[in-house]
């Protein structure tokens, strides 16, 4: 799996995306500079944390034009995995990848802790590796991870299953007690139709040892390299393939035809033609 | 190069006549730059003329207390500065201490009180973006930050109360908004409330950071000829004279009105600065680099020049500056943020550019190094300033301060016990929801903690630990003091500090290493003060001495006073400790029911000087408790040889709160709390035992099938063991024989919502 962490001057979480990757999968990623305008040979990208360009504006609202743009959005309208988190979430809703917005929590003051979250989709590319419903810990550390989104995207989040991760309480429910940001419906992570595209407010890249806290986080990886080097072994390049060519987690609705495998409610016309290109 | 080319950036504005001749210097003038005549006549002697108003200003900042450290300079070379781990001790940007593996720390502290007492947010900001430049300028990562704030009182109905919730509100969201955008994990702390920290809060920022032993660079402007580049934001009028003034002076009620001295801080920008500097002097084409910090331009040139044995000539009109109009003094003594003076190999100048171009910075070409030790200042060719660099840097002028010892000291500890009406069950649950006991939650909740994926342990423990990247080894910090106790007894309690940050990093398994120290203290000209702060200086040579801990940088705030007076005698010790394998590491709380609990230390005998008798009374008397040195060190040595064969289960210092608190601490740490059966020694049930706060004292746990083996090696290291009892049922009940009862969950809401009850509620 060669993965690239796209490093905006403020990213800082840049570090903890290179280290996960490189402590989980043996390989060490490659950072690609804002400046760039081509991505390379990558099967994944990574938005990661930080302030990316300062973010007094609002997080995210300057990355969007820096020039390595474009070919994320390329990548990701084609098919490419494309993970975005906390600060790297923040800007894929600007590149409007994925549905919603990131504003300031409902507290009003930055939080940093070990929280609790559900697993509510194990049929990801980017979860397969973990059991649905399973509740793991991933440290936050954000200003500015209160999702929202209107009640009708809110609705289809929910019904396509896309709402990928939920913040949870100790007793593993979504209450607002274990609802560290004000999000709606305690929404921690959704994916885009295609299931290609992850947007996380939590830190997996931070949850890569026990030593530091968790190990939860591994598994994201580790789906991510099932994903890939599946795709490998298919005829398709991994950066066009959008379809997993196996089932990795149970019940898998997927297909040529449906390549997200967990969307109830396909949305067959908005797929882009790329991202079904086998 | 063409070391006559236009300024590289930005825009440069027309310049200001230089007003040299147009000020004639008076002694008026004189006074107001708060020097002396007698400083002034030094001036004199040593330019061999009168000084033009430009170079009045500059020597004015140079020998200011903030920067020339008149008032301490002699007292501070009594402290231990070497040893065996020492890279680099006082009189750098930072200190350097090698921790193994190839690996070396570089740590300061560094005070943002008057600042911050004047603009909470910013001057909390700024105080934490110059530490961390003090750091990445000696090639150092920044991978840690630590504070140590105080304040008035919070409470309801206490004076002041609204505005020192609105300065502790304002400085920890200063704190955690510049470190977080910067992305480095705050991972330790410690905040106080105190009446005399009412009108000035202390703000002391810890800067910790990593580079590989041979990386070292130092501020330094050597190899004539070399370019020197102004690098990162524009030069502002923000910020003049706020060290000579600001921070070098007393508050009074007209000190919001040097608001505009207060600089602000952008995050963003020192990221690239971090960044850009980080990888001009990983490509080798740095020769020193300096922040410009207090006194900007005039001190990093200087300094830099000084520590070189070199002269330094830059020329202002190619300083790319913020606003048009500015004037070669404002130009000099300008303290606008995130600036960095850095000397380039004359050869590599063109990478410097290129590499600074990439962080999208702005650099000028200023100058260049020369070798006649003159430290030369033109406006587009004209000279400025010519004064000698050792005139500013070396000649500064130092004191030592007349002496008294105040006679509160003869009052408080002849003063009586209070009489405490509160049984000690609610005594205990009183003194867990105090403001000065109670979970620290809510501040750090509020700083990054993870960033970087180095943070083993964060806030909350005894002390905090960092993983060394590539090595089964890490690093811990903690920053404390107990300045009650300096208070009480300024030698004494300035000792207990250092003893109980040493401490501190032994009950999480790591072995002190050095200090970097903040000395906060009133005004220097009241001879009390100095009395204050010649003994606190004697008590930490003492203590470093016998714990081997040297101290390696600081930092000295005086000033710190208000209408009401000065505050308590401060002396913020910060503390690097190491850890050989980081799978040792010994965990704050207890870890398993059935565990025995043991005190290590002797019993504590009194409850003088605690926060029981604060918190319980609003008193502040007698001594401060006992300190044995010798006691310490052993007591220490033990707990690390424990830790490093796997026999301790948990250890946690006894400090604020005394016996009982730490009891119930070690019972919260871990996410369920755990409940305590226990009893005291020799069934000893008194506030002295319960709540005194004697130190080298540590509540230790351990399997039960190790405990006889953990007291026969107590025995033998002569450190005081006493069993207390066994680790009860997650929440289950916390009972201290016939004086404490209660269900666990009962204690730990009330040390949980201590400081939420007062900063979070409507309204």
């Amino acid at each position: 799996m060669k993965v690239g962490v796209v490093v905006f001057p403020g990213s800082n979480s840049d570090v903890d995306s290179l280290q996960a990757v490189e402590a989980v999968t043996g390989r060490a990623a490659r950072a690609i500079w804002h400046k760039e305008t081509s991505l390379g040979d990558v099967d994944v990208v990574i938005l990661p944390g930080g302030f990316a360009h300062g973010d007094y504006l609002r997080a995210g609202a300057i990355a969007r034009f820096s020039p390595i743009i474009p070919a994320v959005e390329r990548f990701a309208r084609d098919g490419g995995t494309v993970a975005g988190f906390c600060n790297g979430f923040q800007v894929l809703t600007e590149m409007h990848l994925l549905p919603g917005a990131l504003v300031r929590n409902a507290g009003l003051r930055f939080r940093s802790e070990l929280v609790r979250l559900r697993v509510e989709n194990a049929r990801t590319r980017f979860t397969s590796a973990y059991e649905e419903g399973e509740v793991v810990r991933f440290p936050i550390a954000h200003g500015e991870g209160n999702y929202v989104a209107s009640p009708e995207t809110l609705d289809r989040l929910e019904a396509d299953g896309r709402v990928v991760f939920r913040y949870v309480d100790a007793e593993g429910r979504a209450t607002p007690r274990g609802n560290p940001n004000g999000s709606a419906r305690n929404i921690a992570g959704i994916v885009n139709e295609e299931g290609n595209v992850l947007g996380l407010m939590p830190h997996p890249e931070r949850a890569w040892s026990r030593l530091i806290g968790s190990d939860d986080g591994r598994r994201l990886f580790e789906s991510l390299l099932a994903y890939c080097s599946e795709a490998a072994s298919s005829p398709t390049p991994a950066s066009l393939q959008a379809i997993p060519s196996s089932s990795a987690g149970g019940g898998l609705a997927r297909s040529p035809r449906n390549p997200s495998g967990s969307l109830r409610d396909p949305h067959a016309g908005r797929v882009h033609p790329g991202s079904a290109a086998s | 190069m063409n070391r006559s080319a236009a300024p590289e950036t930005a825009a440069h504005h027309e310049l200001a006549p230089a007003p040299a001749q147009r000020f004639p210097v008076t002694p008026e003038l004189v006074e107001e730059h708060g020097l002396l005549p007698e400083e002034y006549a030094r001036i004199v002697e040593l330019l061999g003329r009168e000084p033009n108003f430009t170079e009045l200003g500059v020597f004015s900042v140079m020998w200011s207390e903030h920067c020339g450290y008149k008032n301490s300079r002699r007292l501070l070379k009594r402290l231990p500065t070497g040893g065996p781990h020492v890279l680099q001790g006082p009189g750098e940007n930072a200190g350097v201490v090698d921790v193994g593996g190839g690996w070396a720390v570089a740590m300061k502290i560094e005070s943002h009180n008057h600042p911050s007492a004047v603009e909470p947010y910013q001057g909390a900001a700024t105080g934490v973006g110059g530490i961390l430049r003090d750091v990445f300028t000696m090639g150092a990562r920044p991978i840690a930050v630590l504070d140590s704030l105080r304040f008035g009182p919070i409470e309801d109905g206490a004076p002041n109360a609204v505005r020192n919730r609105y300065l502790f509100e304002g400085v920890v969201r200063g704190v955690g908004d510049y470190g977080n955008c910067v992305g480095i994990p705050t991972v330790g702390g410690e905040t106080v409330f105190e009446p005399c920290y009412s009108g000035n809060p202390l703000v002391n920022a810890m800067a910790v950071g990593i580079l590989r032993r041979e990386a070292l660079v130092r501020g330094r402007a050597a190899g004539e000829g070399n370019p020197v580049f102004a690098v990162g934001a524009s030069t502002g009028r923000d910020g003049i004279h706020g060290c000579s003034l600001l921070a070098s002076a007393e508050l009074d009620e007209t000190s919001l009105a040097n608001r505009p001295t207060v600089q602000v801080g952008d995050p963003f920008t020192e990221k690239l600065l971090l960044e850009a500097t980080l990888e001009v002097i990983a490509a080798g084409a740095a020769v020193g680099v300096q922040d410009m910090g207090a006194a900007g331009l005039t001190s990093s040139s200087a300094e830099m020049a000084a520590r070189a044995g070199s002269g330094i000539e830059i020329d202002l009109a190619r300083v790319h500056l913020r606003e048009p109009g500015m004037t070669p003094y404002e130009i000099l003594l300008s303290e606008s943020q995130e600036r960095m003076l850095m000397v380039a190999h004359e050869e590599r100048a063109d990478e410097v550019r290129a590499i600074l171009a990439k962080w999208d910075l702005p650099c000028s070409e200023i100058g260049r190094v020369t070798s006649d030790g003159v430290w030369r200042v033109l406006l587009e060719g004209e000279p400025v300033c010519e004064i000698p660099v050792r005139a500013l840097v070396d000649e500064a002028p130092a004191y030592e301060r007349e002496t008294r010892e105040p006679p509160y000291l003869t009052a408080l500890r002849a003063a009586p016990a209070p009489v405490v009406s509160l049984s000690p069950d609610e005594a205990l649950l009183r003194l867990l929801a105090s403001p000065n006991v109670a979970s620290r939650r809510w501040v750090f909740r509020q700083y990054d903690q993870s960033v970087r994926g180095n943070t083993v342990a964060g806030p909350g423990g005894d002390a905090a630990i960092l993983r060394l990247p590539g090595t089964p080894g890490g690093i811990a910090l903690t920053v404390d003091c107990n300045a009650r106790h300096v208070y009480l007894n300024p030698r004494r309690g300035a000792a207990l500090a250092v003893a109980e940050a040493a401490r501190n990093l032994s009950c999480v398994g790591a072995r002190p290493l050095a200090v970097t120290d903040c000395l906060n203290f009133g005004n220097p000209y009241n001879p009390d003060v100095a009395y204050q702060f010649a003994e606190a200086v004697e008590g930490i040579r003492e203590a470093c001495l016998a714990l081997g801990t040297p101290v390696v940088s600081g930092n000295v705030s005086f000033y710190n006073e208000s209408p009401a007076g000065p505050i308590w005698p401060t002396p913020t010790i910060g503390m690097l400790g190491a850890l050989e394998r980081l799978e040792r590491r010994v965990a704050s709380g207890f870890q398993a029911e059935g565990d025995g609990v043991l005190l290590l230390g002797a019993d504590a005998t009194d409850t003088a000087g605690s926060e029981y008798e604060n918190a319980i009374c609003g008193v502040a008397r007698g001594d401060a408790p006992p300190l044995d040195l010798a006691l310490e060190k052993r007591l220490q040595d033990l707990l690390l040889a424990l830790a490093g064969e796997g026999l301790l289960g948990s250890a946690h210092d006894c400090s604020e709160g005394g016996l009982a608190v730490a009891l119930a601490e070690a019972c919260f740490a871990e996410e369920s709390a755990f409940g305590l059966e226990s009893a005291l020694p020799d069934g000893r049930a008194g506030a002295e035992a319960l709540f005194g706060e004697a130190p080298s004292r540590v509540v230790i746990s351990c399997n039960p099938a190790v405990a006889d083996e953990v007291a026969r090696r107590a025995g033998t290291a002569r450190v005081p063991c006493r069993r207390l009892g066994r680790v009860g049922a997650p929440g289950g009940r916390f009972r201290i024989e016939g004086v404490v009862d209660r269900p666990v969950e009962e204690l730990r809401e009330a040390w949980e919502s201590g400081l939420p009850r007062i900063m979070d509620r409507a309204g």
